[in-house]
C-alpha cells in the first residue's frame, strides 16, 4: 500500500491545491509545497526501509485492473527506482521553492495552476518509476506529457508554445512506436503463456526468440531514446528547457528524462536480453557520439539555458555508455549518474534561473563581472558548474568514473573517447563561468543583479551540499544500487570480466 | 594523526570559506595556524619515523571504505612512508612560511579572508595527493589541487587577464588528467586494484605493452600537472595570481606532483624501458625551453616560471633514468621547493616595493634600498645556478652525473641547461638589483616588513644550508632507498671531471649575462630590433601560437559548424518532415498550435474517460 500511497499524496494535494480559491495565492503555493514534502518524507521512508541483501522488487503490491487484457495495477521498487523517486521527491520541493514567484508574472496561468500541475507531474513520474506493470508504465509515461506542456506552454518564455508543442509531438510518435512494441509484446506473451501479461517480472521470464526481441527493442528503445535523448531525437529538448521556467527545467532535465534511462534499465535488459547484446555495440557508438557532440554544441551556444541543456545530452551519452556496457561499474554507475545529474542539473538550472529573472535576458553576453555584484551567487554557480564538469569530490565524478571504468573493461575505444569528453567539460563549464562571472560588471549588470537571497538559497545549499556529501561517501547509494545490478546482470546473464593479472595478499 | 594532517587545513578552509564576513578579522591568523599545526604533526610524524628501523617506517591509516562496485573496491585510507614524509615536511614547511609571508602580502586585499581558505584548501588538497594509499585517492587529491590553482590563479576575478589564465590552467591540466584517468582504467581492468601496493605486486605479471601504456598515460598526466612539454603553456599565465601563490603552487609544490607521481608508480617505470625514454626525453626538452623562455622575459615572474619549467624538466629527467635518477629527482625537488618559494617571495617584496610593476626594466640599484631581500634573493640565485657549496649544487650536479651515465647527449642538454640557467639569474639579479634605477616616477622602493622577510630569510637559509644538510645529515639517497631503490650511475665520466666542466658552464653563463646587463645599461622600453631567437623567447617558444592553430582554430570550427549544423540540418529535418505530415510550417503556427493544443486535451480527456470507464468495469 505504501507505494500507492506515496504516488496519490501528489495528486491529492494537486486536486486540494486546485480546489483553493484563486485569490488566495500564497495559501495555493504552502499547501503545495506541504504535500511535495509529505511525499519527500514517505519516499524516505521507503528508501530507510529498503533491504539491501535482494535486488528483487519490494514493497510489491499487486491489484487486479483489467483482467481480460492482463493487465494489473503492480507497483514495487528495487535500489535504482527507490533512489530516483527519492531524488525526484527532494526536487520537486526545492523546484517549488526556487520557482516561489515565477508564475506570478505567466500572462496564461494562476500561481495555484502551475502548482497544482507540478504535483500531477510529480504523481506520474512516482508512478512511472515504481509501476511494474508494462501497460501501468505506459499510462503514467504518458500522462506525464501533459502537465509538463502546460507547464512548458503556459509559463514558459516568448518561443513556449512552439516549444511545448514540439516536446509533446516528439513524445508522442515516441510513445506510439512504444505502444506497437508493447502490444507484439502482449501477443508474444500470450503466445507463450496462453494468456497475455503486461507483468513486467513474468514477462522477464519469458524466452522470446532473438529475432523477435530485435523487432520488439526498437519500439521501446526509440520511445526511451527520445526521452532521454540521445542524439540524433534531441532537438526537442534545448528548446523546451530553454523556454520553460527554472523549475520547469529542473523537473523536465533532471528527472522526467531519467524515466527515458530507467526504461533501458528496468525494461529493455531485463526483457530483452538478446536483443540488448545485439544492439548494444551500435548504443554505444550513439552515446559516445551524444557525448561528444552535446559538449561541442554546447561550447557553441549563446542562449545559457540551451548551453545547460546540451550538457545534459552528453551527461545522458554517459549514462547510456553505462548501461550498455553491461559491467556491475557501469550499472550502478549510470544508475547514480541519474541521481546525481539530477542535482548538479537542477542547481544550474535553478542559480542562472535567479540570474536569468534578474537580467532579464538569457544571453551569455549580456552577463559580465557577476561575481563583483553577487559573490555568493557566483560562488554556488561555480559549484554546481564544478559538479557538472565531475570534479573529484562531487558525486557526479563517482558515477561518470564508474561508468567509465565499467566501459574501459568491456570497449576500450569507447571509454577512451568518453573520457576525452571530460576535456570539454570544463571548456563548457568554466568559460560559461568565465564569461558570464568574472571581469568588470557591466552597468546593466550592476544595476539588476542582486545577492542570491535566504529563500533562493535554501532551494540550491541543500542540493551541493548532497552532491559533495555524495561525493565522499557515495556508497549510501550505492550499497542500495548493487544489489539492484546484480540481479539485472543476472537477467541478461552477464558477468564482470576479470583481470588478468591476479595478486595474491593484495592487501585490500 | 594521517587524517588531523589533512585536517587541520581543511577545517581551515571550511570556516573561512562558509563563515563569511564574521572571519574575517582573524580568518587569515586561523589559517596560518591551521597550516602550522599541520606543519608540527608532520615534524612530530617524521621524528617518530626517524626512531624506527628501516623496515618498519611506513604506516597506513584506514578510514572508510569509499566506492565499492563488484571488482572497483577504492579505500579511503592514507599510507605514510619515507617518500610521502618529504613532501609532508615541504608542503606544510613551505606552505605555513608563504602562509606567514601572506598575512603583509594580502593586508590590504578585500578578498583575504578567501585569499587564505584558498590557501588553506591547497595545502590539505596536496596532503591528500601525496598521502593516499591508491591511484584513485591521489586522483581526488590531484584535482583538488588543480581546483586550489585554478581559484587562486583567477584570484583577481575582475581582470579579464586573470579569469582567462585560470580557466587555461585547469583545461590543459584536464589534458593531463585524461592521462592519469585513462592510468587508473588500464590499472583496474589489468590488476583489479588501484592501491600502490597491488599495482606494484602485479607490474611484472602483466604484459610489457601494458605497462608501458600504462607509463606514457602517467607520464601525460604529470605533464599536465608539472607544465611539461607539451602541455607547459598554462605555467606562465599562471603568474596572473598573487605572488605567494606563485611561490607556493606554482614553484614549490603542486608543479612537483608530476615528478611525485612517476617516483610513486617506480614499479611501472623501473620495467618499460620506452616509457623511461619518453620520461627522459620531455625533461630533456623542457629543461631547455624553460630555461631559453627565461633568458628573454623583462617580467620577473615570468622569468622565474621559465625558470620553474626547466627545473622541473631537471627533475622529471632524472626521474625518467630510473633507480639512479629517483632519489635525486626528489632531492632536487626538495631543494627546488625551497630556493624558488624564496626567489617568488623575494620577486614579491620587490613588487610590494614598487606598486606592483613586474617589468624588471622598471627596476634597478634596488640592492640598497631593500637590502634583506636582496640578501635573500641573492642566496636563492646562488643555490639555483648550482654554485658550491648552496643547496642546487648538491642535488643538479647529482642529476648531471647520472643523466652523463644515461647518454652523452642527454647529459649535454643538462649541462647546456645549467649555463643558461646560470644566464637568465645573472640578468635578473642585475636588471632587478644592480645598474642605475630606472623606477617609474612616483615608485619609492621600500624594504617589506619583517612578516614578510622573515619567511623570505627562512628560506635563504634552506637555499644556503638546505642541501648540505639533507645529503650529510640526512643521507637522503638512503632514506628514500626503501621506497624507490637505489644505485649509484655507471659512469664513463667521473664526478671529478664532471665538476669542474659544470662549474665552468655556469661560470661562462653568468658572465655572459653580466657583459650583457651588468655592464651595459638596461633600455627602459625593451628593444625592438631583436633576433629571432629573443622573439622566440619572449614569445614563450609559441606555445600558444601553436596550441591556438592545432587546437582552439579547429576546436572553434568545428563547435560553429556543429551548432549551425544542430540547428539547421536534425531540427530543420526533423521539422521538414513534421512540415510534410501535418502539414505544418513557420507560417501557419498559430493555427497549428490551437490544433495541437486541442489535440492534447482531447488525447488527455480521452485517456482519462477510458480510465474511468475501465476502472468502473473493474468494480
Amino acid at each position: 500500500m505504501l507505494l500507492t500511497i506515496m504516488l496519490l499524496i501528489p495528486l491529492v494535494g494537486s486536486i486540494a491545491v486546485f480546489l483553493l480559491p484563486a485569490s488566495k495565492p500564497a495559501l495555493a503555493k504552502q499547501v503545495a509545497l506541504g504535500f511535495a514534502l509529505i511525499t519527500l518524507v514517505v519516499s524516505s521512508v521507503v528508501v530507510v526501509g529498503l533491504d539491501n541483501s535482494t535486488g528483487l522488487l519490494q514493497y510489491v503490491e499487486s491489484y487486479e485492473w483489467i483482467a481480460a487484457f492482463g493487465i494489473s495495477w503492480t507497483l514495487g521498487v528495487n535500489g535504482i527506482s527507490a533512489l530516483l523517486i527519492v531524488m525526484t521527491a527532494i526536487l520537486v520541493p526545492i523546484a517549488m521553492i526556487a520557482g516561489w514567484w515565477d508564475a506570478e508574472n505567466a500572462t496564461r496561468g494562476t500561481a495555484k495552476g502551475y502548482f497544482s500541475l507540478i504535483l500531477i507531474l510529480e504523481s506520474c513520474i512516482i508512478g512511472a518509476f515504481a509501476a511494474n506493470d508494462l501497460f501501468l508504465f505506459f499510462v503514467f509515461f504518458e500522462a506525464m506529457l501533459f502537465p509538463i506542456y502546460f507547464l512548458i506552454g503556459k509559463f514558459g518564455g516568448p518561443q513556449r508554445a512552439y516549444a511545448a508543442m514540439k516536446f509533446l509531438l516528439y513524445s508522442l510518435v515516441g510513445g506510439l512506436f512504444m505502444l506497437a512494441a508493447m502490444i507484439g509484446l502482449y501477443v508474444v506473451s500470450a503466445r507463450e503463456l496462453g494468456t497475455g501479461t503486461f507483468d513486467v517480472v513474468t514477462l522477464t521470464s519469458l524466452n522470446i526468440d532473438p529475432g523477435t526481441q530485435k523487432m520488439l527493442f526498437l519500439g521501446f528503445f526509440f520511445a526511451f531514446a527520445v526521452k532521454a535523448p540521445l542524439v540524433p531525437f534531441h532537438t526537442w529538448l534545448p528548446d523546451a528547457a530553454a523556454e520553460a521556467t527554472p523549475g520547469t527545467s529542473t523537473l523536465l532535465v533532471g528527472v522526467l528524462d531519467k524515466v527515458g534511462t530507467f526504461g533501458m534499465l528496468h525494461f529493455l535488459l531485463p526483457i530483452f536480453p538478446e536483443a540488448s547484446k545485439f544492439y548494444a555495440p551500435v548504443i554505444i557508438v550513439l552515446a559516445v557520439i551524444s557525448i561528444f557532440y552535446g559538449a561541442l554544441v554546447a561550447i557553441g551556444q549563446t542562449d545559457v539555458m540551451r548551453l545547460i541543456a546540451f550538457t545534459s545530452i552528453s551527461h545522458f551519452g554517459f549514462i547510456v555508455l553505462g548501461i550498455f556496457a553491461f559491467t556491475s561499474q557501469g550499472l550502478s554507475g549510470a544508475s547514480f549518474y541519474m541521481v546525481n545529474h539530477g542535482f548538479s542539473t537542477g542547481a544550474l538550472f535553478l542559480v542562472l534561473g535567479y540570474l536569468v529573472s534578474r537580467r532579464g535576458s538569457k544571453r551569455i553576453a549580456d552577463f559580465g563581472g557577476v561575481q563583483k555584484v553577487a559573490p555568493l551567487m557566483a560562488g554556488m554557480f561555480l559549484l554546481s558548474g564544478l559538479s557538472s564538469l565531475a570534479l573529484p569530490g562531487m558525486s557526479s565524478f563517482v558515477s561518470e568514473f564508474l561508468v567509465l571504468a565499467g566501459t574501459f573493461a568491456v570497449n576500450q575505444p569507447a571509454a577512451i573517447f568518453a573520457t576525452l569528453g571530460i576535456v570539454l567539460a570544463a571548456v563548457y563549464i568554466l568559460w560559461m563561468y568565465q564569461r558570464m562571472m568574472t571581469g568588470v560588471p557591466s552597468q546593466e549588470v550592476t544595476e539588476t543583479v542582486t545577492e542570491i537571497n535566504r529563500r533562493e538559497l535554501s532551494a540550491v545549499a541543500p542540493l551541493l551540499v548532497l552532491l559533495i556529501a555524495l561525493g565522499f561517501f557515495p556508497q549510501i547509494a550505492l550499497d542500495s544500487l548493487n544489489p539492484a545490478v546484480q540481479q539485472i546482470q543476472e537477467y541478461i546473464g552477464f558477468s564482470d570480466p576479470q583481470a588478468p593479472v591476479v595478486i595474491e595478499g593484495s592487501g585490500e | 594523526m594521517i587524517a588531523a594532517l589533512i585536517g587541520l587545513p581543511l577545517l581551515g578552509a571550511v570556516v573561512l570559506l562558509l563563515g563569511g564576513r564574521r572571519t574575517n578579522a582573524w580568518g587569515h591568523l586561523l589559517a596560518v595556524v591551521m597550516s602550522a599545526s599541520s606543519f608540527f604533526i608532520a615534524a612530530m610524524l617524521f621524528m617518530q619515523m626517524v626512531g624506527k628501523p628501516e623496515e618498519e617506517r611506513e604506516i597506513g591509516q584506514f578510514l572508510f571504505d569509499w566506492i565499492a562496485v563488484g571488482a572497483f573496491q577504492i579505500p579511503f585510507g592514507f599510507y605514510l612512508d619515507q617518500l610521502a614524509i618529504v613532501f609532508v615536511l615541504l608542503i606544510t614547511g613551505v606552505g605555513t612560511l608563504i602562509h606567514i609571508y601572506s598575512i603583509g602580502y594580502m593586508a590590504h586585499d578585500p578578498n583575504r579572508r578567501q585569499f587564505f581558505g584558498y590557501l588553506n584548501l591547497f595545502i590539505a588538497s596536496m596532503l591528500l595527493l601525496v598521502l593516499a594509499d591508491n591511484y584513485f585517492l591521489l586522483y581526488l587529491g590531484w584535482e583538488s589541487v588543480g581546483l586550489a590553482s585554478y581559484l587562486l590563479i583567477s584570484f583577481y576575478q575582475q581582470k579579464p587577464s586573470a579569469a582567462a589564465a585560470g580557466k587555461k590552467a585547469f583545461i590543459v591540466n584536464r589534458v593531463g588528467d585524461v592521462g592519469l584517468a585513462l592510468a587508473i582504467l588500464l590499472m583496474f581492468v589489468t590488476f583489479g586494484t588501484l592501491s600502490f601496493e597491488g599495482v606494484a605486486a602485479g607490474a611484472g605479471l602483466a604484459a610489457p605493452t601494458t605497462v608501458t601504456w600504462i607509463g606514457l598515460a602517467l607520464l601525460l598526466a604529470a605533464c599536465g600537472k608539472s607544465a611539461q612539454f607539451p602541455l607547459q603553456s598554462w605555467l606562465l599565465d599562471a603568474m596572473e595570481g598573487p605572488t605567494p601563490v606563485s611561490a607556493l603552487i606554482h614553484a614549490a609544490t603542486m608543479v612537483t606532483a608530476g615528478v611525485y607521481l612517476i617516483v610513486r608508480a617506480h614499479a611501472i617505470f623501473d620495467l618499460s624501458e620506452t616509457a623511461r625514454t619518453a620520461v627522459v626525453i620531455v625533461g630533456a626538452i623542457t629543461l631547455l625551453l624553460g630555461a631559453f623562455i627565461g633568458t628573454a622575459k623583462d617580467d620577473i615572474k615570468k622569468g622565474l616560471a621559465g625558470s620553474t619549467m626547466s627545473q622541473i624538466g631537471y627533475m622529471i629527467l632524472a626521474a625518467g633514468l630510473g633507480p639512479v635518477g629517483y632519489v635525486f629527482a626528489i632531492f632536487h625537488l626538495l631543494t627546488h621547493g625551497m630556493f624558488k618559494a624564496g626567489l617568488f617571495l623575494g620577486a614579491g617584496s620587490v613588487m610590494h616595493g614598487m606598486h606592483d610593476d613586474v617589468n624588471m626594466r622598471h627596476y634597478g640599484a634596488l640592492r640598497t634600498m631593500m637590502k634583506v631581500t636582496y640578501a635573500t634573493f641573492a642566496l636563492g640565485f646562488l643555490a639555483i645556478i648550482g654554485v658550491p657549496p648552496f643547496a642546487g649544487f648538491w642535488s643538479k650536479d647529482e642529476i648531471i652525473h647520472a643523466a652523463f651515465g644515461q647518454n652523452l647527449f642527454i647529459g649535454l642538454a643538462t649541462l647546456l641547461g645549467a649555463g643558461v640557467t646560470a644566464f637568465y639569474m645573472t640578468r635578473m639579479m642585475a636588471m632587478t638589483f644592480f645598474g642605475e634605477a630606472r623606477w617609474e616616477q612616483d615608485v619609492k622602493p621600500h624594504e617589506s616588513p619583517a612578516v614578510m622577510t622573515i619567511p623570505m630569510i627562512v628560506l635563504a637559509l634552506g637555499s644556503a644550508f638546505g642541501g648540505m644538510a639533507m645529503l650529510f645529515i640526512g643521507d637522503i639517497e638512503h632514506w628514500l632507498e626503501p621506497v624507490t631503490g637505489f644505485a649509484y650511475p655507471q659512469n664513463s665520466v667521473s664526478k671529478a671531471v664532471l665538476i669542474p666542466i659544470t662549474l665552468a658552464v655556469i661560470l661562462g653563463g653568468a658572465g655572459y649575462a653580466w657583459l650583457c646587463y651588468g655592464r651595459r645599461p638596461i633600455p627602459v622600453d625593451a628593444p625592438t630590433n631583436v633576433s629571432l631567437l629573443t622573439k622566440a623567447a619572449r614569445a614563450d617558444a609559441y606555445g600558444d601560437a601553436i596550441n591556438e592553430s592545432l587546437f582552439m582554430r579547429p576546436g572553434q570550427y568545428l563547435t560553429r559548424s556543429l551548432t549551425w549544423f544542430d540547428a539547421k540540418a536534425i531540427d530543420g529535418f526533423v521539422g521538414g518532415i513534421a512540415a510534410a505530415v501535418g502539414g505544418l510550417s513557420a507560417r501557419s503556427r498559430r493555427l497549428q498550435n490551437g490544433y495541437v493544443r486541442s489535440y492534447a486535451l482531447t488525447m488527455f480527456g480521452g485517456a482519462t474517460l477510458i480510465a474511468l470507464i475501465l476502472l468502473l468495469v473493474r468494480l
